[in-house]
């Protein structure tokens, strides 16, 4: 892995899929002449987030026209979506797919759909089955969104699949203002969880959060990628729209997981017997 | 430090922002609302001047006769400071065309009657300064239900509906509101010597105290009592949110067809923006 990313932080507006198309394709352009091999849109990027019945109208499959356009724009970068997907089945989920070489390479589909408090995603989504890594021309990647990223079975598993880098794309909204805290609660917790995922996966972690207020809500950006091991390497500033370049190498990849192979040392057979017992547990 | 308190940069940052974006989303960019004389308008005031440039702000003072005058020159004393427009309209000949007309004495009906009428004429100027009604009920107020449906309550947007008074006072400090609006009593003025606290029979920092426990932390009865909340005080609030929750949501449609407004016709006011 040596690449130049780029971590576009965006306000999508709310349903519009071709106002929000040419803002990527912007995005994209300016990434590329700037020199980046790889652009990381947030969480739902081609749509914005409180859908409600929307999620049906915007829905898009890999095959529309928008996709085709994007794959177009692929072959000088890869890219990284936030889309509503609309499957072959009928089914709709909450998807990012990565491009590459003027075609669509990965889609992960969101497997923890939110549902509580102010969320309501399993009324709107399917909910994906898996965790899949996969190699790009820059190294192999794993993909997350946003509630993904909560269990740490699924950043696991992208770890075990050695993945080199952990995208995580989100609309997480701003909240928690009391405590005399100069930092949001909701940026203090994702803080933790990042660097938590660089440290004991001992990946890149790319994570891309919007920006912008739907109906009195707010995503508070605070796009950032972590090192392997574990530490901020960049961030953007919160609440406004911006860009930030970074540079992925093999070589911090290399030297954390020299000074302490957790890899190497995980016992994936021991959690596979325990979660025997437990699904055994559960069907008894 | 008390829990309740709040970093007042980051809370002007993300309000300002949030007066601006959402104005925007609706196609405008003024703002009109109505300027009390206390310290939840004088707030909202500030933080629109901030947001928008004071020229795109319009404060409107609308005294009924018995108000109190100190109201109106705290009123002025803010607009001042802020350098945002300013309209006085009289709301006695309307109110009294109806109040007097139908021979109407009692002070709760007087009320809201008044609050109503200044409804009324911020939603009519509104048109004429192109601008949106911009809201001034704290959360303690919202929660407590202590409005006028349709009064007070009415707006298009709504900054400071998320903080309660203890923060309306540390964001209004910051912002600069002037102290002769930070020190004195707050009251609706509906009535000669009303004040907020002898009307609802508790102080503000006890109730933001009590709702910040209850709603924000979800601490069931028990909890409130071994956190020390007096157990009447505590079951009382909790019926008060209950009983006024039709002052927080819309009229209720009676579901008949497919697809009914608000039930499965479900779209954020932001669509189509």
């Amino acid at each position: 892995m040596d690449c130049r990313l780029t971590v576009a932080q965006t306000n999508p507006a709310l349903g519009n899929v071709g106002r929000n198309l040419e803002e990527h394709v912007a995005q994209i352009e300016a990434a590329r002449r700037g020199g980046s091999q790889v652009i990381v849109f947030p969480e739902l990027s081609l749509t914005g987030y409180f859908l409600k019945d929307q999620t049906a109208e915007v829905a898009l499959s890999i095959e529309s026209r928008e996709f085709a356009r994007l794959a177009e724009l692929s072959r000088d970068i890869s890219i990284a979506v936030g889309f509503v997907e609309r499957s072959d089945d009928g089914r709709i989920y909450n998807s990012v797919a990565f491009l590459e070489d003027g075609a669509v390479a990965h889609v992960h589909r969101k497997v923890h759909l939110v549902t509580y408090g102010m969320f309501d995603e399993m009324r709107e989504f399917a909910a994906g089955d898996c965790f899949a890594t996969f190699r790009s021309r820059h190294g192999r990647f794993g993909l997350l969104v946003c509630e993904d990223a909560w269990h740490v079975s699924s950043g696991y598993q992208h770890f075990l699949a050695g993945a080199d880098a952990l995208i995580i794309t989100s609309c997480s909204p701003g909240r928690g203002v009391d405590g005399g805290a100069r930092e949001l609660a909701s940026e203090r917790t994702w803080r933790t969880l990042l660097e938590a995922y660089g440290l004991l996966f001992q990946t890149w972690v790319v994570y891309s959060n919007r920006v912008g207020w739907e109906d009195g809500v707010f995503f508070w950006g605070g796009s950032r990628v972590i090192d392997p091991f574990g530490a901020q390497c960049a961030r953007l500033a919160g609440l406004e729209p911006g860009r930030l370049d970074v540079r992925l190498t093999s070589d911090a990849l290399r030297r954390a997981r020299v000074a302490t192979p957790l890899r190497r040392d995980s016992r994936p057979d021991l959690l596979a017997r325990a979660l025997d017992r437990q699904c055994d547990g559960r069907n008894a | 430090m008390s829990p309740l308190d709040i970093h007042p940069p980051l809370v002007e940052q993300l309000l300002v922002q949030f007066l601006r974006e959402e104005l925007a989303s609706a196609g405008f960019s003024r703002a009109v609302l109505g300027i009390s004389g206390g310290v939840d308008s004088a707030l909202v005031a500030a933080l629109c001047a901030r947001a928008l440039g004071p020229d795109n702000v319009l404060g409107v003072m609308m005294p009924y006769r018995t108000s109190n005058p100190d109201s109106e020159g705290h009123a002025r004393l803010l607009a001042s400071s802020l350098g945002i427009a300013t309209r006085k309209v009289e709301i006695s000949g309307m109110a009294d065309g109806y109040l007097g007309a139908h021979g109407i004495d009692d002070r709760m009906r007087r009320g809201n009657v008044m609050a109503r009428c200044r409804m009324i004429v911020l939603y009519d100027l509104s048109v004429e300064w192109k601008g949106l009604v911009v809201g001034t009920s704290n959360k303690t107020e919202v929660l407590l239900g202590y409005s006028t449906q349709w009064g007070d309550s009415a707006s298009a947007l709504n900054p400071i509906g998320d903080l309660y008074k203890h923060q309306i006072y540390q964001l209004s400090r910051h912002m600069g509101v002037p102290s002769a609006i930070l020190d004195k009593a707050p009251s609706a003025d509906l009535f000669e010597g009303q004040t907020d606290e002898g009307e609802l029979g508790f102080s503000y920092a006890d109730a933001d105290r009590l709702l910040h426990h209850m709603v924000d932390l979800r601490m069931s009865e028990r909890e409130l009592v071994d956190a020390g909340f007096d157990v009447d005080f505590a079951r009382r609030i909790a019926a008060r949110i209950a009983a006024t929750q039709f002052k927080r949501v819309m009229p209720l449609i009676a579901k008949l067809s497919q697809r009914t407004v608000n039930q499965d016709f479900r779209y954020l006011r932001d669509w189509g923006r």
